[in-house]
């Protein structure tokens, strides 16, 4: 199972860039459009189709992707992305503008409706707006509606908690739409402390954001009180879907009482993350928030799927209808699972975490976890994780919730054998017997060793010109 | 397994109360994979074929099969951010490229790795103005004619701040430099302009309006694409301090799914929204590349970071760099030079039809152009409608065509359908 990566490096070379073996400034020369209104030159490398093709194909084999080998990206859920949905995305009547009359796109308007559909049901929802384009993109949208529902109350409610273990998009997005965030600390249990949250809410409190199995992978046993308690106050209760992978089909968050949801469509529906994105990042809401959705929803008609604006909506987060294809492919999993796939998923992924848990000799300080799990290193987090790559996995999530020292943060999701979370276990337990110097050296077995970060930032060189 | 955790079943792992457990059904029946296929793309059909000539803000240039059958290998297609970059060394050096050809482009000196689209890059730029405002006024100044999505996101992404979003007048599509002067006398912090503008013409004062902001302090952020800016004049040449837009290359049209580009002036590097690439050495002093300043970051900085952005559109990136060097600085001009003549050519066709003129603007146009209609022009798009042919009726009597390599074949049927109904 271990995973070579290749190598090319040329003595001390990296793989050439691009501008280093094809570099080409033209000059200008048109007679579509008078001088003044032209650029002088171009520098655009210009290789033939067959170099264009092995350059980026020896950059494929310099990345390690999910089809590389084992990710337990805690967090991140990086599950396996069937291919026949790429196959959908691909095809010409995918492929519309989005002007195009609602009438013309019955088809397009038919998956949309139909994914608005599928997650409202799984998330307990009301209603769905499908717009936001990242998981972000959602937390920030579902502010926005909570904003806008409190002050068509005429309340005009000033902060946002957030608890200190959660993701730093829900810090980031509610100081985005001018919240105050109210940072809430966790019990000694790992969950929200109900003490310190009644202890936070007041008149000001316009929503609390909660992830729930939380980043420990804790399940938030007191969610009914915590719901009272944010609603008793006249707040919201958000839901930060990043962890639904460990719920589908066992608890939905409308029925746990969220007023406000973003679905992570690249996490819990499989669309690859390629690299950074695109993601998509519906948001489900209570039919009392439903009017404030962004607009275009889709709606069912005698006469077939039609566009309409919520009425009171926020307007846009995204300039058409967010990312488009990582939607349809989302559509197409849920398709493909059905509801037994689903609660398949979840239930292979909450145990391959336990089993993964129980076959490492690292002390795992909370529990118990769901669909991941968050171990302590007691030694250099990031050092064990380098020396991970050389077992020929990708590490987990390091460092990171710091409620547990050293954190690594673990979620092998229900992509993995028994025999490749045995591999994983094994590459765990052998760095965690080697000695500190191994580690620090380490890796030794990537395409690069390790990379000094300080410099990098030190030193900005952020395009090719930095390196003449 | 279950023996090993030391449970009998997978459902003893949910702590769950029982009360919020659900007993319900999600009513959504499993499928095989031929079968999932099968009813995905039969609703797909149901889309009809038609002659598109809509543009605004999305545009479908052809993309070669080469760059579909790079981005996706498995190894781009399925990894995820670079948290790892010793194993992400391809992925990394593909977006530093990237941010490399957009420096190259704009003659900024720096670009990020992507934001979702033209119009959140337009919100993250007001918003970087807002942090960096050198003056007490709190506009951000665009167009009359701004695309209203592009204006409604703008204007969600200033909620939480205090600057408000104004107006200024253009003249034949292109900004009124004296009207904006008169504006920019009252203070702004961001002053906003498009080449090719929403109606695609091509802005002619684009020097004019960047030392009208420098000599007001307020930051000039122009709009654009990058295949326009292959030909068009360089940002930097026109004072301009950031660049938002479109890439409109590596991917055709996807119901509005984007890449939106972000560039500025290097004064502004700590200020910049989104996730940058950056060159270093590992511990042999060999080249390495890793994700850099990424204490502006939400994971880092919390609700002080520089934008809330984690996920990006980073394959779409990689995407448009594969397309751009396929291209070449030749192809892209050659591109971009054509997106000139074909909307030049076709508005001579449709100006010979009675009761039609075009262009409307007396500009030169890029992709698309506005025409006039002695009908009504909503009722000229339903009647071009019913006939498979899709424009955008933009006014009371204007509708707007877009016109590129991948539907100049069926101009022929637009032109002769409008004279139809015009």
């Amino acid at each position: 199972m271990y995973h070579e990566q290749a190598n090319w490096r040329d003595g001390d070379a990296h793989q050439p860039l691009l501008s280093e073996q094809f570099g080409a400034e033209e000059t200008v020369e048109t007679d579509a459009l008078p001088d003044e209104l032209t650029r002088d030159s171009l520098s655009i490398p210009s290789p033939a189709e067959p170099e264009l093709n092995r350059h980026y194909t020896r950059l494929s084999q310099m990345t390690y992707g999910q089809t590389s080998g084992p990710y337990p990206l805690g967090s991140c859920t990086m599950k396996y992305n069937p291919p026949f949905t790429e196959d959908l995305a691909a095809r010409p009547a995918a492929s519309v503008h989005p002007d195009r009359r609602d009438a013309s796109v019955q088809g397009t308007l038919g998956i949309l409706h139909g994914l608005q559909s599928s997650l409202a049901t799984i998330g307990g929802m009301d209603a769905v707006s499908l717009q936001p384009p990242a998981g972000a993109a959602g937390e920030f949208a579902g502010v926005l509606v909570a904003k806008a529902y409190h002050e068509a109350n005429g309340d005009d409610r000033t902060e946002i908690l957030v608890p200190d273990a959660a993701h730093g998009t829900n810090f980031a997005s509610a100081a985005m739409a001018g919240f105050e965030v109210v940072e809430l600390p966790s019990g000694d249990d790992g969950r929200v402390d109900l003490d310190a949250l009644r202890a936070a809410v007041s008149e000001q409190t316009a929503m609390l954001m909660l992830t729930n199995p939380n980043t420990l992978g804790l399940f938030e046993r007191n969610i009914e009180t915590v719901a009272d308690i944010v609603h008793d106050a006249g707040g919201l209760l958000y839901y930060d879907g990043a962890n639904l992978n460990a719920l589908l089909g066992r608890a939905r968050p409308g029925d746990m009482g969220f007023d406000v949801m973003h679905y992570n469509v690249h996490k819990t529906f499989a669309t690859p993350h390629g690299g950074g994105g695109p993601g998509a990042g519906p948001i489900g809401v209570t039919e009392e928030l439903a009017p404030y959705l962004p607009a275009p929803r889709v709606r069912e008609t005698e006469s077939g799927y039609e566009s309409f604006a919520p009425e009171a909506s926020i307007g846009k987060v995204h300039g058409f209808r967010g990312n488009w294809l990582a939607l349809l492919k989302a559509h197409a999993y849920i398709e493909r699972l059905g509801e037994s796939g689903l609660r398949d998923a979840s239930a292979k992924a909450v145990l391959n975490a336990n089993y993964l848990a129980s076959q490492i000799d690292y002390d795992i300080p909370y529990g118990p976890f769901h669909h991941e799990f968050v171990a302590s290193a007691d030694r250099d987090a990031s050092a064990v994780a380098k020396r991970m790559l050389d077992h020929g996995v990708h590490p987990p999530t390091t460092k990171w919730p710091d409620l547990v020292e050293e954190a690594l943060m673990t979620e092998p999701t229900e992509a993995e054998s028994k025999r490749a979370l045995d591999q994983l276990a094994a590459a765990f337990d052998a760095v965690g017997a080697e000695d500190d110097e191994t580690l620090s050296s380490a890796p030794e077995r990537a395409s690069v060793g390790r990379i000094d970060q300080v410099g990098a930032a030190r030193n900005p060189r952020l395009w090719w010109g930095d390196l003449e | 397994m279950l023996d090993a955790v030391g449970v009998p079943d997978e459902e003893a792992l949910f702590d769950v109360p029982p009360e919020i457990r659900f007993d319900g059904s999600f009513d959504i029946d499993a499928k095989t994979e031929r079968e999932a296929r099968r009813a995905v793309a039969s609703t797909l059909a149901e889309n009809d074929d038609c002659a598109s000539f809509l543009g605004r803000g999305h545009y479908d240039h052809y993309v070669p099969s080469v760059v579909s059958h790079l981005a996706d290998r498995g190894e781009f297609l399925t990894s995820y951010t670079q948290y790892q970059p010793e194993i992400s060394q391809g992925f990394l050096q593909a977006l530093f490229e990237y941010q490399s050809l957009l420096v190259e482009l704009t003659g900024l000196e720096v670009a990020n790795c992507s934001m979702y689209d033209a119009a959140t890059a337009l919100g993250e730029a007001a918003r970087l103005a807002d942090r960096v405002r050198a003056v007490e006024g709190s506009r951000v100044l665009v167009p009359e004619t701004l695309l209203p999505e592009r204006r409604s996101v703008l204007r969600n992404y200033l909620v939480g701040l205090d600057l408000t979003v104004d107006s200024y007048p253009t003249r034949e599509g292109t900004v009124d430099t004296d009207a904006l002067a008169d504006e920019l006398d009252e203070d702004a912090a961001l002053v906003y302009a498009e080449t090719p503008a929403a109606g695609g013409e091509i802005e002619p004062a684009l020097e004019h309006i960047g030392s009208l902001a420098d000599e007001h302090g307020a930051l000039f952020c122009l709009g654009t694409d990058a295949v326009a800016l292959s030909l068009l004049q360089r940002p930097a040449d026109v004072g301009a301090d950031i660049v938002v837009g479109d890439a409109t290359l590596g991917l055709p049209a996807a119901y509005g799914m984007g890449l939106g580009l972000f560039a500025c002036r290097e004064e502004y590097l700590r200020q910049v929204p989104g996730r940058l690439v950056g060159a270093s050495e590992d511990d042999e002093g060999s080249r390495a590349y890793t994700l850099t300043l990424q204490t502006r970051e939400q994971h880092i900085r919390r609700e002080r970071a520089t934008s809330n952005i984690c996920t990006n559109q980073a394959w779409l990136a990689l995407r448009a760099a594969i397309h751009a060097s396929y291209l070449g600085a030749d192809g892209l001009m050659e591109l971009a030079e054509q997106m000139v003549e074909l909307p030049r050519e076709l508005a001579a066709e449709l100006d010979g039809i009675e009761g039609v003129s075009a262009p409307v603007a007396d500009r030169h146009h890029f992709r698309e152009f506005r025409v006039q209609t002695a009908r009504p022009a909503a009722d000229v798009r339903d009647a071009l409608d019913a006939r498979g042919v899709a424009v955008h009726a933009v006014s009371e009597h204007e509708i707007q065509v877009c016109v590129t390599e991948t539907n100049v074949e069926r101009t022929d049927e637009l032109v002769a359908k409008l004279a139809e109904v015009a």
